[in-house]
């Protein structure tokens, strides 16, 4: 079973609820957790395993090869993303605008456009007891966040079995990477904090979700400040409220630094079993 | 004109909360964007009035004309995203899984397939609460593109700055480091980057500024939250400190942000307090160091 974390506004707690979920299943069974927040990963800050796999992801991307080219131009026609340019008697690619289509390469009258990998990130596993911990992390520079958010999904699906419960923190926002981590998963949890900004991204992320035709619920982090806004918009929309994670300045300290919360506080234990238990009586109601 | 990028790394650290201070305090002197164009909050303070609005469009979709279609499967045999499943017998493009490249129309030998512009989201020219021109944007569910939209919305707040002899331009950029980050920051004269005193924060910072050297771009920094954990704090100073990072100021933790925001306000029409008059500083040393 695939459940991912997400939100919409950035800083709501994703990260939070991730790590806290996965070690407090990790308790009683197996579970594998997977950063999939692959420009900013944080998870890694709050789970100490021991590393047992590391390698570096590529991405294929077109070389010139001067010698056989007849600079045609037509690597240059084909390209719908300016990454290959003809200039007189040359031919430039920008990898970083490069979609790794292979149009170019495979049309190349001369195969003059071999495709080569080109770094992108790395992906690191660590195991903690029951939890096994995946993280990618993008290289700097590197603008595409969903060709390294796929191949991590890959070798995730590759590796586990989806009778393992996998658990997966989003990046923020309702683009492109978002969609590249929700779009198979079996629930979405959506962390929202109760503020105007809070609301208007839940939106938006409600709107990504019901467009995706996924199950989800959401969880209330700093419940307490703002105002009821969110529970109203949520009770109105019929979206389950699973959990709420009150506010408050110890949470906000032990997050900073780096320790795990429902350890410390059992209000916070209490909430985390809820959406436990509301994701398994899904499950066992056959539902996901 | 200068242009002044607010980014952060991390998301919710409160990025637009201090952009939204700065547009406020800056009134009419600046021409404002709001560049995480994927969720977009600086409207909800700033409260423009979508006074123009504009569709964007960018970026293609693959579709297959059925009628055409001879099912000979060289486009699902091409498309390296498997973004041409069979479905019923039909060969049908999924448009969240296709990327527009476009090679499957330009191997189709009955030109069964055409490619189709996307609508991406809309953006708009407004005026805000205090005068001053704003840009800003709203992409499209699951849209991709976001870094074009970018610098759809940061061109043409430069256009209207020049238009208007602005002295600045004001920009909320977006969370993490790829490409709605590299757009947000191409062609700024100063980047200000908000973080927090908490292990992310930290994290986030450095993997932030890291990408801000390679454009080569002056940086200043302010710590949200400052009081949370002073052991951290103490890293991220030294951290500016190595890298010739201008330490702007600390600010408190403080919920008041949140009060005023929940009130459609920034922190800085919200009372008279110790962080308004810490931003009031913030915003007029950021127009020096510009």
């Amino acid at each position: 079973m695939k459940i991912a974390i997400a939100s919409g506004k950035g800083g709501t707690g994703k990260t939070t609820l991730s790590t806290n979920l996965a070690l407090l299943l990790a308790e009683t069974e197996k579970v594998i957790l997977t950063d999939l927040d692959v420009e900013e990963p944080n998870s890694g800050l709050f789970i100490k395993g021991n590393l047992i796999h590391q390698e570096e992801k590529f991405k294929m991307v077109p070389q010139w090869n001067s010698e056989k080219c007849a600079l045609c131009g037509n690597c240059q026609k084909v390209c719908n993303f300016h990454a290959v340019i003809q200039l007189v008697d040359q031919i430039i690619v920008f990898p970083e605008l490069c979609h790794s289509c292979y149009a170019c390469s495979e049309l190349c009258p001369t195969n003059s456009l071999p495709m080569i990998p080109q770094k992108m990130g790395e992906l690191r596993e660590y195991q903690l007891d029951d939890l096994t911990f995946i993280e990618s992390r993008l290289d700097i520079g590197q603008e595409q966040a969903v060709p390294l958010i796929a191949q991590t999904n890959k070798y995730v699906d590759e590796k586990y079995s989806d009778e393992i419960i996998k658990l997966y923190d989003a990046p923020p926002g309702t683009s492109c990477p978002v969609i590249e981590v929700t779009k198979d998963a079996d629930f979405v949890i959506l962390v929202t904090e109760p503020t105007p900004f809070g609301l208007h991204d839940l939106t938006l992320a409600v709107e990504t979700m019901r467009e995706l035709d996924k199950k989800f619920g959401v969880v209330v982090n700093r419940y307490g400040i703002g105002n009821d806004d969110v529970i109203d918009y949520c009770e109105s929309e019929k979206i389950p409220v699973i959990a709420k994670i009150s506010n408050s300045r110890r949470i906000a300290e032990l997050y900073s630094r780096g320790s795990l919360l429902y350890r410390e506080i059992p209000a916070v234990k209490d909430e985390l079993v809820k959406v436990l238990d509301f994701v398994k009586g899904n499950l066992a109601r056959g539902e996901m | 004109m200068k242009e002044i990028v607010v980014i952060s790394g991390k998301g919710g650290t409160g990025k637009t909360s201090i952009t939204a201070s700065f547009a406020y305090l800056g009134g009419k002197e600046i021409v404002v964007a709001d560049c995480d164009v994927d969720a977009a909050d600086l409207h909800l303070l700033m409260l423009p009035d979508f006074a123009k609005s504009e569709e964007f469009y960018s970026g293609v979709i693959a579709k297959i004309d059925q009628d055409v279609c001879t099912k000979c499967g060289k486009c699902a045999e091409v498309c390296r995203f498997d973004a041409i499943p069979v479905i019923n017998y039909q060969y049908v493009v999924q448009p969240l899984d296709c990327e527009g490249c476009g090679y499957c129309a330009r191997v189709c030998p009955v030109d069964a397939i055409t490619m189709e512009s996307q609508n991406v989201g809309d953006w708009y020219i407004s005026t805000t609460k205090v005068g001053s021109s704003m840009v800003h944007a709203r992409l499209g569910i699951g849209a991709e593109n976001s870094g074009k939209l970018v610098a759809k919305v940061k061109n043409e707040t430069k256009n209207i700055a020049e238009k208007q002899d602005k002295k600045y331009v004001l920009v909320d950029g977006s969370p993490g480091i790829g490409c709605p980050v590299v757009s947000s920051l191409s062609g700024a004269n100063f980047v200000v980057l908000v973080t927090e005193p908490t292990v992310s924060g930290i994290h986030d910072l450095k993997r932030v500024y890291e990408l801000v050297r390679k454009f080569g771009i002056n940086a200043g920094c302010i710590i949200n939250k400052a009081d949370l954990n002073s052991t951290v704090e103490k890293e991220i100073l030294q951290f500016l400190s190595e890298n010739d990072i201008d330490h702007i100021a600390n600010l408190p933790y403080d919920e008041t942000f949140t009060q005023a925001m929940t009130n459609g306000q920034t922190i800085v029409e919200f009372g008279e307090s110790k962080v308004k008059e810490i931003l009031e500083q913030s915003w007029n040393k950021i127009k020096e160091l510009a």
